[in-house]
């Protein structure tokens, strides 16, 4: 293996301080991409700058915004209850990410900076309607998520700046999301196309004859009567996976569903508008027009049980 | 470049001056000849290499081994307490027959050591997930499953 030297910060400053000085060096968070690309012979960068020990990056906090650190590892995001209860489809993501060993070390900020269109915390983040943080030594700068993805591999950033963390604002009631990443494997299998759905839902009903509905009724016979109750969709969002060169909102399909009564027919149009603008490739995973039919599938299964989750 | 770290291994305090390019396996396997981690893959896909970092499995063939400063490290030499013979883990995995090549055997077990570190009382479920980064090519995981539930019984 190529030779680099390896260098381990305290704080934030010191990290961008050592950039500067060092001039040929990558940062390192988890490693899961970077170890392997260095193995590869991807990237030979000479000297490696650690994130892994400023304790400023390795926290979830929940003031006035949720605010999830660079650092923080999908495993404790996975164990996040207040993650699962409200903001399910991240939930839904690091559940099926990689593997134990992967999840214990890999970080949220390492999946959104290495930018694979298969990165599965980037749908979920893009429907939160989520910010980065970004940081130099001039000060921090906030864009959003949706800004922050330039192409494959490829982010809206400076080598030598830190991104911090992500800022996600408080859903109003009634939300629900999901995340479904379609791939051969149950674990440890990267995306052949995957899809995230936010849904704001303003229910005209009793309220709570609906939530007993949605904690008594099996998924699929909630399913069969959800459509029927007459729920306006307040606010709509889809994002994709693999299906571009970079994670993609369905923002025709968005603006479709909204102020709609969510309908099956309704889904099913807003499904195919997503197909439409889905423009994936051939490629080994899998072929073209497979993965543009699989995002009907998936997109019409995520709204109905981001729907459901609004109840939860 | 030459560096010092220093960390707990095994449940010893080692100090040692390692290259800071090395990755925890490489520094396991050839330096100290701790040759119980397996390297499969070395990428991160099989786990044949698993170790116990911190009580949290980890795939060492992408672990810097800088980063282990500091930190506590237990490989599957040190699993079992001085004096006794084998873990209930290596025990269990022996009498359920889930050993055939035994390539696996070292990660699988780590991998299952620190299930129990987080959960005394693990489901099949649990027990799958908990495994689900470790190939195995003889046995069909039935047996592993099986031997990690009566490791989990004899408890
Ligand atoms: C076996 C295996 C299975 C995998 N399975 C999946 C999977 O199912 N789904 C999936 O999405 N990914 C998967 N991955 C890819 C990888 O684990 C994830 O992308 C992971 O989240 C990367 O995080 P990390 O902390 O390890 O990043 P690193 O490798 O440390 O860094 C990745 C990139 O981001 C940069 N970076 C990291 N943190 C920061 C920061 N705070 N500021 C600025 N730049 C930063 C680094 O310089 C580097 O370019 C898998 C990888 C392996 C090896
Ligand atoms: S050798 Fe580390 S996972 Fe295969
Ligand atoms: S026993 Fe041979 S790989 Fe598992």
């Amino acid at each position: 293996m190529k030779r680099f030297d390896y260098h381990v910060p305290q704080s934030i400053e010191e990290a961008l301080n050592l950039f500067k000085s060092l001039g040929d060096a990558i940062y390192i968070a988890g490693g899961t991409d970077v170890m392997v690309n260095i193995k590869r012979k991807k990237i030979s960068p000479k000297n490696l700058i650690s994130l892994r020990n400023i304790t400023a990056l390795k926290v979830i906090e929940k003031g006035k915004e949720l605010k999830i650190g660079s650092c923080v590892t999908h495993e404790q995001l996975l164990k996040d209850k207040y993650i699962e209860k409200y903001y399910t489809a991240l939930h839904d993501a690091v559940r099926k990410l990689g593997s134990k060993q992967i999840r214990n070390v890999a970080t949220i900020g390492g999946n959104i900076c290495n930018a694979a269109p298969s990165a599965d915390t980037a749908c979920p983040l893009l429907v939160f309607d989520t910010k980065v943080l970004i940081r130099n030594e001039k000060g921090e700068r906030k864009i959003p998520l949706h800004d922050f993805f330039l192409g494959p591999y490829s982010v809206s950033k400076d080598e030598g700046e830190i991104v911090t963390g992500f800022e996600i604002t408080f859903l109003p009631p009634y939300s629900g999301s999901a995340y479904i990443k379609h791939s051969r494997r149950e674990a440890m299998d990267l995306a052949i196309v995957s899809v995230a759905t936010r849904l704001t839902l303003s229910p005209e009903v009793d309220i709570d004859f609906l939530k007993r509905e949605a904690g008594e009724k099996t998924y699929s016979e909630f399913e069969s009567r959800l459509l029927s109750y007459g729920i306006t969709v307040k606010e709509a969002r889809i994002a994709m996976g693999v299906v571009a060169p970079r994670p993609l909102r369905a923002k025709e399909a968005e603006d479709y569903l909204c102020g709609k009564r969510l309908t099956d027919e309704a889904i099913r149009e807003a499904s195919e508008i997503a197909s439409s603008v889905a423009k994936p490739r051939d490629t080994l995973r899998g072929e073209a027009w497979y993965r543009r039919e699989m995002v009907k599938v998936l997109t019409r299964r995520a709204i109905l049980l981001s729907a459901k989750r609004a109840f939860d | 470049m030459k560096r010092e770290i220093k960390f707990k291994l095994n449940g010893e305090e080692v100090t040692a001056e390692v290259e800071s390019h090395w990755t925890l396996l490489y520094f396991l396997r050839e330096v100290l000849k701790l040759k119980g981690t397996k390297e499969g893959c070395g990428y991160g896909e099989c786990g044949a290499c698993t170790v116990v970092i911190d009580k949290m499995a980890v795939n060492s063939c992408l672990f810097p081994v800088m980063e282990v400063n500091g930190k506590d490290v237990l490989t599957i030499e040190g699993i079992s307490g001085p004096g006794e013979a084998l873990h209930p883990l290596q025990k269990a995995f022996i009498e359920e027959g889930a050993v055939q090549c035994g390539f696996c055997t070292p990660g699988m077990i780590m991998s299952a050591y620190a299930l129990f570190e987080e959960k005394k009382n693990p489901d099949d479920e649990d027990i799958k997930e908990a495994i689900e980064g470790n190939l195995c090519r003889c046995t069909g995981y039935v047996k592993i499953i099986d031997a990690i539930n009566a490791a989990k019984r004899g408890k």
